[in-house]
């Protein structure tokens, strides 16, 4: 569809050169007016994508030489895994700044810009179809995330923007070798293009590899975990939910993106062990965030359960459990941004993340948002989860009954803190002002998200289900014709191993 | 003999500015020239003018200097740091006064050796205009008024540059003896196969020492820190930038002679994978800020060999437009180096602190600057490690890639302490001078973080006049216009 002008490039672009806009103003208070309209626009800016056609393609797809010689594009679409995600983002931006309205006291502008910056580089994520582009947009937003954690985080910041930042810039760093790699043997960056094509299993195994290290790292997957817990907890409000509701999908997304459909057979062959891993974080989340006495960590661990859910999902490679895992990757979107913008609004009012010093807030606090979490009927974290659910007892039973305790898990922690929270004796809370309306607009809104997706989640499956099933059938047709039987780790070590003899 | 007076245009010029310095270095005790007033305004004609001079070429003085795209791709770079060295060095605190004539004369001929070794295409014209450029450096380095310290590595660069350049020369006599030619054009068609050549291989890799030593490149890097840390910081911006260029161009024009598989390709491949290791593991430990830009050069002279063992035109021209990125990358920190630093004096990573409220303009010029040096995107940094890296994939030396990639993620973590220091630590009050905030030190580093950024985001036209300039080496032919991106 054609709108006469490109739609993704004035979204990437307009939150940038608004954020320099920044600038030029002066007053703590401009500033966050300004921030607020900006996002308003981009809402508005947006709308164009409702235009998105209900089929597999990429649409709004924009293409043009950036360096021609190197064969890179500047190459810009959606489909139905992305826009979700697309959206997702668009909407967090103004929450975002409405929870941060009264929490940022210092260097406003700076918060501000981040906020922004941020927010281009994720869409970019989302939106790129040319793996340079892909990895700039991937590493652009390292640098505000640091920074919105390392100056307005808490106490420990030091060490947990330091932490996220090796981390994730480390795993990316096999990434772009895995991503020149593929330009030389597939002959193009382009990903629709790379799609098409059929790479040796000794090829996928190693690209596989790289890849999958950078993005389970981004998810995070049970051993790279060990950096959320530290930046979560660290984070100020706005940066969590962004942290939360946005950078984690991109890990999740590039599974999608990229390891199912341009190296299959590597996938397949690894299936086991990313659903291994996958459950092992889905309990091992729970069984942590259920002895957590701190709420942020307690959201961070539960993260890493939901998140696992999602993997778990992607690499079952069924129909329900895709669908499973991108309704997830949405639904963990909505509720914990909405969880941490109310841990915002609690810690404002007591200077604290002790479930002991925050309890009895029941008068304030929608309690429902913790139903969702660990889904609920009615609400969206249940449509996801019982996909994923379904997905997994398909594949088979025993990966079914592993993950049935990560549910009750996850209904064990968040009925503790909701039990306590909302319902507890108040300690502190009893002198505490009311919500304002501010707060009630950015914790409405995500509200009214949790029981639409949750009673009526049609309307996202209509856009979800073609590219699902795109990427499903391209995945059978090619995960069997690629494999073949050498072993890649025998094989490199037998190269190795003569290159050393042929020296000697 | 021949001769062409207009494809020598950029260098006469840049003669003859450079003789200006001479006749305002010979005078009196008494008279002070004012050489600071029109040597930044003389600079920037003689980079415009070599710009304009871009698609000369020609031969000349029996082949030995060859005017080509290689040699007016770095002659553009080179007159380009020259600007930014003078215009840098116009503020230097601690060079005395009636030594400011003599110290620009010394930095002009210097530059003017690069130039012609951008243009040498025969061993002994390379070892000449090596020369030329060396001499002045030796006189540079110690010009910091009263400082034992400047002193100290002076006689540390003139020690090291003595061996290199003999090892150099010794090994340009086992070249000639053994291949009986030092035209690099028709070296290019002889065996450098260790087993039917094995003394020209020996001679390639001594001379290729001398090359090494002015990169910096491991193990021939120890000066490195030690001169960056004793030289005042305007003089050690241009010993950590330019030298290099003139070091990059030899090794690429030398670099058609390395055949990938070859033995000597090989030890430049692990030289390469052992300098950016040890530079950037060196980095990591360093708290003066000079040092460790010292130790990060080594590593990112590691990163150009990665272009030069591809064997490639894009191999050549990707290390080729990494050097001009590391060129403007290192400008940018060193300026903001010195002006931080409004006083002369050295810097430690803590002096950074608070940098962001008291100069912001050169604390994003730093940020830029630094994320530029770890290749975090859209920088020229990102864009010059890409091109490196895929020109070099699947031409045998993929391991080498591989470490590059992993030492980047190395390399963050002491980049990223200029960035932590400049924006999110608080200073403490000190008796220390505050930073330079005037429009000139903005106006610098703002302009140079733009060039930073904006070649990262377009990076096409000038790469692509790198691509050209590496194939003219392989003797393609390259046509002019179109082109498109």
């Amino acid at each position: 569809m054609d709108f006469g002008y490109p739609v993704l490039t004035i979204l990437i672009a307009f939150p940038l050169i608004a954020a320099c806009g920044l600038f030029f103003l002066r007053a703590p208070q401009v500033v966050r007016y300004y921030t607020m309209a900006v996002s308003l626009i981009e809402c508005l800016l947006a709308v164009p994508l409702m235009g998105f056609k209900l089929n597999a393609d990429f649409q709004f797809v924009e293409q043009i030489d950036w360096v021609h010689q190197w064969g890179l594009q500047y190459y810009l679409g959606v489909d139905g895994i992305s826009i979700l995600m697309v959206l997702l983002t668009i909407a967090v931006l103004p929450l975002c700044v409405m929870c941060s309205w009264t929490y940022i006291g210092k260097r406003e502008k700076e918060f501000h810009f981040c906020l922004l910056f941020m927010t281009s580089a994720v869409l970019g994520v989302f939106c790129a179809l040319d793996l340079v582009l892909f990895y700039v947009f991937w590493e652009a937003m390292l640098i505000p995330m640091y920074l919105l954690i390392a100056v307005w985080g808490g106490d420990d910041r030091k060490y947990a923007s330091l932490k996220f930042f090796l981390y994730t810039l480390a795993g990316s760093t096999l990434l772009l070798a895995a991503i020149v790699a593929f330009r030389v043997t597939g002959g193009t960056f382009s990903i629709p293009d790379l799609m098409q094509m059929n790479f040796s299993f000794r090829f996928q195994f190693w690209a596989f590899l790289a890849m999958a290290l950078a993005f389970a790292i981004k998810v995070p997957m049970f051993p790279f975990h060990t950096w959320l817990p530290a930046a979560h907890v660290q984070a100020p409000s706005a940066g969590s939910v962004i942290l939360a509701a946005v950078l984690l999908k991109m890990g999740t997304y590039g599974f999608l993106r990229f390891c199912l459909p341009l190296t299959p057979a590597a996938s397949h062959y690894f299936a086991p062990m990313m659903i291994a891993i996958s459950i092992v974080s889905i309990l091992y989340g729970g069984a942590i965030a259920l002895g957590q006495s701190d709420i942020k960590k307690l959201v961070a661990y539960s993260s890493v359960g939901h998140m696992g859910f999602v993997t778990l999902g992607i690499f079952l490679f069924n129909q329900r459990g895709v669908e499973g895992a991108l309704f997830q990757m949405l639904n963990h979107g909505i509720v914990t941004g909405a969880m941490f913008m109310m841990i915002g609004a609690v810690y404002e009012r007591s200077h604290s993340r002790e479930i002991s010093k925050n309890m009895g807030l029941g008068k304030y606090m929608p309690g429902f948002m913790a139903l969702a979490s660990f889904g609920f009927p009615g609400t969206n974290g249940f449509v996801g989860e019982i996909l994923v659910f379904i997905g997994a007892f398909k594949q088979s039973l025993i990966i079914g009954a592993l993950i049935v305790p990560g549910a009750l898990l996850a209904a064990a922690y968040m009925f503790r803190v909701s039990l306590k929270m909302a319902w507890g004796t108040p300690s502190s809370a009893s002198t505490w002002r009311d919500l304002n309306a501010r707060e009630w607009i950015y914790l409405t809104i995500p509200a009214v998200f949790v029981l639409w997706i949750g009673l009526a989640p049609t309307p996202f499956f209509k856009v979800i289900d073609p590219s699902v099933n795109k990427l499903l059938n391209d995945f059978d047709q090619r995960k069997v014709a690629a494999v073949e039987t050498e072993q890649p780790m025998q094989t490199a070590a037998a190269d190795a191993l003569s290159l050393l003899a042929e020296k000697e | 003999m021949n001769f062409n007076i207009t494809a020598l245009v950029p260098e006469l010029f840049f003669l003859c500015m450079v003789l200006a310095l001479m006749v305002q270095s010979l005078g009196s005790r008494e008279w002070k020239p004012p050489v600071e007033k029109w040597l930044p305004f003389g600079a920037c004609a003689a980079f415009f003018v070599t710009i304009t001079g871009f698609h000369l070429h020609g031969s000349m003085f029996w082949d030995v200097y060859k005017v080509d795209l290689m040699s007016q791709f770095f002659k553009i770079v080179i007159t380009f740091g020259f600007y930014v060295v003078v215009l840098n060095a116009s503020r230097q605190p601690t060079l005395e006064e009636g030594k400011r004539a003599d110290y620009y004369m010394l930095l002009g001929f210097s530059t003017l050796g690069l130039m012609l070794l951008a243009s040498s295409v025969e061993l002994i014209t390379i070892y000449l205009a090596l020369e030329l450029a060396s001499y002045s450096m030796y006189a540079v380095i110690p010009l910091r008024a009263k400082d034992k310290g400047a002193a100290e590595a002076g006689i540390k660069y003139i020690l090291f540059g003595a061996v290199a350049t003999a090892l150099a020369l010794y090994g340009l006599s086992y070249i000639m003896a053994s291949q009986h030619t030092t035209y690099i054009a028709e070296l290019m068609n002889k065996s450098w196969s260790f087993a039917d050549q094995p003394m020209a291989v020996v001679g390639l890799s001594l001379f290729l020492g001398g090359m090494f030593f002015k990169l910096a490149l491991f193990p021939f890097h120890f000066w490195c820190p030690d001169v960056y840390q004793g030289a005042s910081n305007e003089t050690a911006a241009f010993v950590a930038t330019m030298p290099k260029m003139g070091a990059i161009v030899v090794l690429c024009r030398l670099a058609v002679l390395l055949k990938p598989g070859l033995e000597i390709t090989t030890i430049l491949a692990v030289l390469g994978a052992l300098s950016m290791t040890f530079g950037n593991l060196s980095a990591l430990a360093q708290t003066d800020i000079k040092r460790l830009l010292g130790f990060s050069s080594v590593a990112h002279a590691g990163y150009i060999m990665v272009g030069l063992v591809s064997g490639t035109p894009e191999g050549i021209g990707a290390a080729a437009f990494y050097g001009m990125a590391y060129l403007v990358m290192n400008l940018l920190v060193f300026w903001i180096v010195s002006r931080v630093a409004s006083d002369g004096r050295n810097l430690k990573l803590n002096d950074l602190n608070g940098l962001y409220k008291k100069a912001p303009v050169l604390a994003f010029s730093l940020a830029a600057g630094a994320f530029a040096l770890v290749g975090l995107p859209p920088t020229m940094g990102f864009m010059g490690k890409f091109f490196l890296i895929t020109s070099a994939w699947d031409h045998g030396y993929n391991w080498l890639v591989i470490t590059l990639v992993v030492n980047s993620a190395i390399a963050i973590y002491y980049y990223l302490s200029l960035f932590r220091h400049a924006f999110t630590e608080e200073s403490a009050p000190s008796q220390a001078a505050p930073p330079d905030n005037g429009w000139f030190a903005s106006a610098g580093a703002g302009m140079l973080a733009a060039a930073v950024l904006l070649i990262g985001m377009v990076p096409a036209p000038l790469f692509n006049f790198a691509i050209n300039a590496g194939k003219t080496l392989y003797g393609i032919t390259v046509t002019f216009g179109g082109g498109g991106h």
